[in-house]
């Protein structure tokens, strides 16, 4: 068994950020990752870091447009702590030697985006995530910070009080890959889950194969209320056959969007009169699947982003890097022929409900990156506000976690935070199976001593990683297809009632095919088989949450379009959605938004 | 949902199910159940690729090696034959997945991003190394052979032990090191845009450990430091934000026995690096760098 005071589960932005505030803290802090830190998919991120730096900007308007973006559904104390600690989050990078554009002056470029008052967006080329990972991995290396590398962490280690806020959380169990073991970490004063986005729960998305989500799952398994799961960003242009981003800089430089017919449609099918090709994301994301939906896609799946008319001198100056991208991952050559492209699963703005400082409500457990939810993006994320978030509320968590003398966070959790309760409204089974079905389902108040809830949860992952090395059974990616198939089908940019339903059905039967999963490969060694058939239960869970919320919230706000309910119902909707596990049998329920904090947020309508 | 093959699936299922139910034995009988209805499982999905392959306009085969040191009949290295259907823009990476997901779960190698960017699968792909997700199957002759990087222990089939990758890595001190920071509050280090595009490329590496397999010179001195290793060093020396203490300091570690010295300047590491770093520049523009400062100190 290994002990430390605090244990890091994941290894990208927020998880280098967390361990290094902890670090400078004075704890004993180690990194737990299934991978190497430089393989995490925060090096994927392109665009950049937006904070306010400027003298003639603020953190104020970095606020507003943040509260704006989120369709008002950001909580204050999130986006205003987040606006105000950006700025010293990026000079903290930038004296860690991270490789900024640069003006001629010298200083760190700033450039506009997307649903910004002001050019606040810091960035290193196109590669402002690959030089941020890297840049803080170096700094861990540097402080000598343990690393359990190519470790899944399995299940957390919290004690089962029967009330969710009297729980405690000791440490993980994880898997060492190389070797097969399974072992205990023991984590003096905390827990941080920073395990990225759950893109993988969609067939078709930008997000990495490892981004499976383990961290919401755990938690919310454990007690911890899943927030806002429903919304999700598609991002409208990546490439069919991986889905590679490619970045709104092409339609930004001018780049067409054409249907099977070579129409415009974006003007010609009347979508966005005024934008066209650059509207909003959601607004293009809807436009190109309705296109595909009527029969005029092209081969019934995508549509041409097409940029051959700026020139080759253009594109080769300003967009190099997509030309490398389409011909790498498509075999397509940009300067000879249109790009195809169709929306894909890009980033969740829901995740772990938690405060500013990354508590949960379960004592000793945090979260922090795309796996939380503080609020801070609501209902809609705006460009370069996920690689700030990570740095200040990675720093928050970790600083937290090794005992920091901070302010007490305003944000309420937990159960007891509660306003309204919720129904699914339809006749639909969600959670656990019944009983004797082989799921953890925690709490009969039996374990509550440290050591007793850490060496019993060692054991429970020892023998379900017995089980499913030495029986025989269904191949899990089946069962994952299953799931990626109706998410992509049923609970993508367009959501109907039925559908959704529908939805939760598959996802049900997936539920109970995966009682009979196993892995084939009975190797000890490297057995990648058991670990993706072990992400696999993650996956069924966050679908599930994705699609219940999904179903609940009856109106059209930011990223989440209901069919029959096309409007902002603010009247009966600024409250956040959230799922509590409950031992099984999840319970829908309501806080409601903290629209004023230092500042107050009125909800206006959101047309840029 | 809507093939026969996966309603006839169903079905078998739930006639399982209710067998399960019986109190009776019921391990025994779930076992049996988990046992039926995987090699129902099994036959589908196998059945699915031989559907696919026939009906796919091109196939494409690998050939791939399998080793896994405890497991029976693949203690001694192997090469695998796996037949997928090709569709345009299929990648090295996408053939093993294809192949893992519907003949062979056990078949292992590492990936994550798919994008080139994670360096997660450097591979050696008809005796070359390169990147599987960033390698299109249809630029490449057929069969083709995949197979570990050279000159890494290998742990399973495509899986090579990284380690000693990374301790020649964190050996050259990989991390920013100024002689002093602003003092003023929110006040960056000034770093001029041209300072900035000199240490451009040698930002871009990944990690993923191609140019080491490829290097002679490595394979024969477990000691050398390595193009990536010496080229992370670059990074810092030429970064004008660190000060002239700092770099004489890298230098030394670079100009070690094990050092830039040894580049005997053949390319290879240049010629598959998936991101196109200068390598073999850099190293040499280190060993001029090593020179003029030692002529300094004369």
């Amino acid at each position: 068994m290994h002990e430390h005071d605090v244990l890091v589960v994941g290894a990208g932005g927020a998880g280098l950020r967390a361990a290094i505030a902890a670090h400078e803290e004075g704890a004993d802090v180690a990194m737990v990752t299934k991978l190497h830190p430089v393989r995490s998919h925060t090096g994927a991120a392109e665009g950049g870091i937006n904070a306010a730096l400027h003298p003639e900007d603020s953190w104020e308007l970095h606020a507003y447009d943040t509260m704006k973006g989120s369709d008002y559904l950001g909580d204050a104390p999130a986006v205003e702590t987040f606006a105000q600690d950006a700025p010293d989050e990026v000079i903290q990078l930038e004296h860690w030697g991270m490789p900024f554009s640069r003006e001629e002056d010298g200083t760190v470029s700033q450039r506009p985006f997307g649903g910004l008052s002001h050019p606040r967006t810091t960035y290193a080329g196109a590669e402002t995530g690959h030089h941020l990972l890297h840049t803080m991995y170096e700094q861990v290396v540097k402080r000598g910070i343990t690393v359990y590398e190519e470790q899944q962490v399995l299940d957390l280690a919290v004690t089962d009080h029967d009330d969710v806020e009297d729980r405690e959380c000791h440490g993980v169990v994880a898997y060492d890959i190389a070797s097969g073991q399974v072992e205990g970490f023991s984590a003096r004063d905390g827990v941080i889950l920073a395990t990225g986005g759950p893109g993988q729960v969609f067939d078709h998305t930008t997000n990495a194969v490892a981004n499976s989500g383990d961290g919401y799952a755990m938690a919310y398994r454990a007690g911890v209320p899943l927030e806002d799961m429903e919304f999700v960003q598609f991002h409208p242009t990546t490439l069919p056959s991986t889905g590679v981003l490619i970045s709104e800089g092409v339609r930004g430089e001018g780049g067409i969007l054409y249907n099977e017919d070579e129409e415009r449609f974006m003007f010609e099918h009347g979508y966005a009169n005024n934008e066209g090709e650059l509207a909003s994301r959601d607004v293009v994301s809807r436009a190109e699947l309705t296109e595909v939906n009527e029969g005029r896609g092209i081969e019934d799946e995508y549509v041409h982003l097409d940029m051959r008319h700026l020139g080759e001198e253009r594109i080769l100056d300003r967009l190099e890097n997509i030309l490398h991208l389409a011909e790498d991952f498509e075999g397509v050559d940009g300067l000879d022929e249109p790009m195809p492209v169709k929306p894909g699963q890009h980033y969740q703005m829901g995740g772990v409900e938690c405060n500013e400082n990354g508590q949960t409500c379960i004592d000793g457990l945090y979260a922090a990156g795309e796996t939380a939810c503080v609020s801070l993006h609501g209902a809609n994320r705006l460009g370069g506000n996920a690689l700030p978030e990570l740095l200040v509320f990675g720093a928050r968590a970790g600083s937290h976690a090794a005992g920091a003398d901070m302010k007490e966070a305003e944000i309420q959790t937990g159960p007891s935070a509660k306003s309204e309760g919720g129904d699914l409204g339809a006749d639909v089974e969600i959670g656990a199976l019944e009983a004797g079905a082989d799921e953890t389902v925690a709490a009969d108040g039996a374990a509550v001593e440290p050591g007793q809830v850490l060496s019993q949860a060692v054991e429970r992952e020892r023998e379900r990683v017995e089980t499913l090395l030495e029986e025989d059974g269904i191949n899990h990616a089946h069962v994952r297809d299953d799931i990626q198939e109706t998410m992509t089908e049923n609970v993508n940019v367009f959501r109907r009632e039925e559908n959704l339903i529908e939805a939760l059905e598959d996802i049900r039967e997936a539920r109970e095919r995966y009682q009979h999963v196993s892995a084939s490969d009975p190797s000890r060694t490297y057995n990648t088989d058991l670990l993706h058939t072990m992400e696999t239960r993650n996956i069924i869970d966050i679908a599930e949450a994705i699609t219940a919320g999904a179903l609940a919230r009856d109106e059209f706000r930011g990223a989440h379009w209901r069919e029959q309910h096309q409007y902002r119902d603010d009247e009966n909707w600024l409250k956040h959605t959230l799922l509590a596990w409950n031992d099984g049998s999840p319970e829908l329920y309501y806080k409601p938004v903290e629209l004023e904090a230092e500042k107050e947020y009125e909800p206006k309508e959101r047309s840029y | 949902m809507s093939t026969q093959i996966e309603q006839e699936q169903t079905e078998e299922q739930t006639e399982a199910e209710a067998e399960a139910a019986e109190p009776a034995e019921q391990s025994h009988q779930d076992r049996r159940l988990s046992e039926k209805t995987a090699r129902a499982e099994a036959r589908e999905r196998e059945e699915q690729a031989r559907e696919e392959v026939r009906d796919a306009d091109d196939t494409v085969r690998i050939k791939v090696f399998r080793y896994d040191p405890e497991v029976e009949g693949k203690s001694e290295p192997r090469f695998d034959d796996f037949q997928v259907p090709f569709f345009k823009g299929m990648t090295v990476l996408d053939a093993l997945i294809y192949a893992r997901d519907h003949y062979d779960s056990s078949l292992t190698f590492r990936h994550s991003c798919r994008q080139a960017v994670c360096g997660s699968d450097a591979l050696f792909v008809n005796g070359q190394q390169r990147l599987g997700c960033k390698t299109q199957m249809a630029d490449l002759e057929g069969p083709v052979r995949i197979e570990p990087l050279p000159h890494q222990d290998v742990v399973k089939d495509l899986v090579v032990d990284m380690e000693h990758f990374y301790e020649q890595m964190k050996s050259v001190e990989p991390y920013f090191q100024p002689d002093d920071l602003p003092e003023g509050e929110r006040e960056e280090q000034r770093q001029s845009p041209e300072n900035r595009e000199k240490v451009k490329m040698s930002t871009r590496c990944i990690w993923c450990g191609a140019c080491m397999s490829s290097c002679n010179i490595a394979a024969g001195d477990n000691e050398y430091l390595g193009p990536a290793a010496i080229n992370k060093a670059y990074r810092f020396a030429m970064d004008e934000r660190e000060g002239e203490i700092q770099k004489q300091d890298r230098l030394e570690i670079i100009e070690q026995e094990h050092g830039v010295w040894r580049c005997q300047t053949q390319f290879s590491c240049t010629e598959v690096c998936p991101k196109d770093i200068p390598l073999t520049e850099h190293i040499q523009e280190l060993k001029r760098e090593a020179v003029k400062s030692n002529l300094k100190f004369w």
